[in-house]
C-alpha cells in the first residue's frame, strides 16, 4: 500500500440559506483558496474527484457544472460519486494506491436550502416500500433515537450534553453555523419536535462547500511540513430497510473502525459525522471511543450540515488538527443514507 | 411523451402486493429461517435469492416510534400521528408505517397495532392505509 496523505484542505462558511450565489460560486473560491494552499495548478494534479447530489439542484448531471468550472480543459482525469465528499475522497484515496499519480483534488458541494431537504432525501429510500409512505429523514432519525432510549441507560439528558458540547466546541469553529453556549437544562426545556426529538437534536439546513488535497509518498512531504496520513480507511453498508437493522447501534461502523485499525492506538481526536444527537452516542460507543477522545472538537454536524459536505468536513477537521501539530492521531467518520445506513471511518496520523 | 419499457416490481414485491390486494400478508424466509416482511428478493446480510412465502398476521408488535405533530405532503395521515417500525406477528423483522393513535399518550413500544386495510382491493402497498391500536 502507498502512504497517501491530506495535504491541504479548505472549507466555506456554513449559511443556512445562500441568496444570492448557485453552487459553483459557493465552491469555486473554496477550491481556488486550496490550490493556492497547496502551491499546484489544476494540470499538476493527477486525478480529480466530487461529491454532490444532483437531486438538490434537481437536474441530471448537475456536478458538470462544477467540473467545467475546475477546469476540465485540456482533458483531465476525473469521476464524481453522487455521495457525501468523504466517499469521493475514498475513491481518490484508492485511484492513488494504483501508482500512476501522486495528488488528486477532492470537493464537494450541497445547496440544500432551495428545495424541502426532508422530501428531497426520501426519494434515496425503497421505491416501493418506503417512498409511498414519504418518510422522512427526521422521522427516521427519530424512530432510531426512541430505539436507543429504550435500549438502555441513554436519557434525554444524553442528547442534551451532546448538542450543548457541539455548540461550545463550534464557538472556536469560524465556518460554523450555530454555536454557543447553551446548558442542558434550558434544552430539556424546549418542546419535542418530532418525539423523541427536540429541534435541537437536529442538524441546521447548510448550504456549502469543502476540498481537499491528497497526495502520496515524497510528493506529500513536498507539499506540507506535516501532512495527515490516512494509516487507514474503510466504509461499510447495513440492509436498507430499518426494521431489519439494530437502530440502537452501528455494526456497520464498528467493522470499518477495525478495519481502519481506530483501536491500535491512542486517539486524540474524533470527528464523527452525527447529524442528530443521539447519533454521536451510537457512533461513540461503535468505534469503542473512550471519553478521554475530544470528539467533534468543531462542533461535528450539530452546528452545520452541508449535504454531501459535512462527512468530507470531518475528515478535514481532523485532518487540520493533525497537520497544525494539535493532535497526533485522529478518527474521522462519515455516514450517509437513513439511520446511519453506511459508514467510512478513517484514520489520520501525522508522524512523530 | 412516454417511456418505451414497462416496469416490473420483480416475482416477490409482486406477490406481495397480489396478496395485499385480498387483506393477505406474506413475509419470505431469509437464510438465517427468519422471516422477513415486507419481503425482499434477496437477503438482506447474505444476499442469497429468496423464494419461501410465509403468511404472517395483519397485526403486531411496535418496537420503536415517532409521535408527528406536523405532517408532511404524501404521508400516510394528514394529523398527528406516529410513525412506527411494526413486528406483524409471525414476522421475525418489523416494517415502517404509520399508526393513528389520536395522541401521542397512547404510543408505547411494546404496543399491539392492527392494520387498517383500505376498501378497494389494491395491489400496492396503498392497501395499508395505516395502522391503529388493537381494541383493548
Amino acid at each position: 500500500m502507498r502512504d497517501i496523505a491530506v495535504v491541504a484542505t479548505a472549507q466555506s462558511p456554513a449559511i443556512r440559506k445562500e441568496e444570492r450565489r448557485n453552487e459553483v460560486e459557493i465552491l469555486m473560491p473554496v477550491v481556488h483558496d486550496l490550490r493556492k494552499r497547496a502551491g499546484l495548478k489544476q494540470e499538476d494534479i493527477g486525478f480529480t474527484v466530487s461529491g454532490s447530489c444532483d437531486y438538490l439542484q434537481g437536474q441530471a448531471f448537475a456536478f458538470v457544472t462544477a467540473l467545467d468550472a475546475i477546469g476540465p480543459w485540456p482533458p483531465i482525469d476525473e469521476s464524481h460519486v453522487e455521495m457525501d465528499g468523504a466517499w469521493a475522497l475514498y475513491e481518490a484515496w484508492t485511484r492513488l494506491q494504483y501508482g500512476d499519480i501522486d495528488t488528486a483534488l477532492v470537493y464537494s458541494f450541497g445547496k440544500s436550502s432551495p428545495g424541502d431537504i426532508r422530501r428531497i432525501l426520501s426519494l434515496q429510500l425503497d421505491p416501493y416500500y418506503l417512498v409511498p409512505l414519504w418518510p422522512d429523514t427526521v422521522a427516521m432519525a427519530a424512530l432510531q433515537a426512541r430505539a436507543l432510549l429504550e435500549s438502555d441507560g441513554v436519557t434525554e439528558k444524553d442528547l442534551a450534553e451532546v448538542v450543548s458540547r457541539s455548540r461550545k466546541n463550534a464557538k472556536d469553529n469560524p465556518n460554523a453555523q450555530l454555536s454557543g453556549d447553551v446548558d442542558v437544562d434550558t434544552l430539556l426545556k424546549e418542546p419535542m419536535y418530532l418525539s423523541p426529538l427536540r429541534k435541537h437534536d437536529c442538524p441546521p439546513i447548510t448550504d456549502g462547500a469543502a476540498a481537499v488535497i491528497l497526495a502520496a509518498d515524497d510528493r506529500a512531504r513536498e507539499l506540507t511540513d506535516r501532512p495527515a496520513w490516512i494509516r487507514g480507511i474503510d466504509h461499510r453498508i447495513e440492509p436498507h430497510s430499518l426494521g431489519v437493522r439494530n437502530l440502537a447501534d452501528s455494526p456497520s461502523t464498528r467493522t470499518a473502525g477495525e478495519k481502519a485499525g481506530v483501536g491500535n492506538g491512542n486517539v486524540d481526536v474524533a470527528e464523527l459525522h452525527a447529524p442528530f444527537s443521539h447519533q454521536e452516542i451510537i457512533l461513540k460507543r461503535a468505534l469503542g471511543l473512550g471519553d478521554n477522545v475530544n470528539v467533534n472538537p468543531s462542533g461535528g454536524a450539530l452546528a452545520s450540515n452541508g449535504v454531501m459536505v459535512a462527512g468530507l468536513q470531518r475528515i478535514i477537521e481532523a485532518a487540520d488538527r493533525i497537520m497544525a501539530g494539535q493532535a497526533d492521531r485522529a478518527v474521522a467518520h462519515a455516514t450517509s443514507g437513513p439511520a446511519l445506513q453506511q459508514n467510512l471511518v478513517a484514520v489520520l496520523e501525522g508522524e512523530k | 411523451m412516454e417511456y418505451t419499457y414497462t416496469r416490473s416490481v420483480g416475482p416477490v414485491i409482486d406477490r406481495f402486493f397480489s396478496g395485499l390486494a385480498d387483506r393477505k400478508i406474506q413475509g419470505i424466509k431469509g437464510s438465517d429461517g427468519k422471516v422477513i416482511v415486507p419481503p425482499t428478493e434477496y437477503d438482506p446480510y447474505t444476499g442469497e435469492t429468496l423464494s419461501e412465502f410465509v403468511d404472517v398476521a395483519d397485526a403486531g408488535t411496535v418496537t420503536t416510534w415517532a409521535w408527528v405533530t406536523d405532517p408532511r405532503p404524501g404521508q400516510p395521515l394528514q394529523k398527528p400521528f406516529a410513525w412506527a417500525l411494526v413486528q406483524l406477528d409471525g414476522a421475525d423483522t418489523a416494517m415502517l408505517h404509520a399508526v393513528d393513535a389520536g395522541d401521542e399518550s397512547r404510543m408505547s413500544t411494546g404496543m399491539r397495532v392492527k392494520v387498517h386495510w383500505c376498501d378497494e382491493p389494491v395491489a400496492d402497498l396503498a392497501a395499508i392505509e395505516y395502522f391503529e391500536p388493537e381494541a383493548s
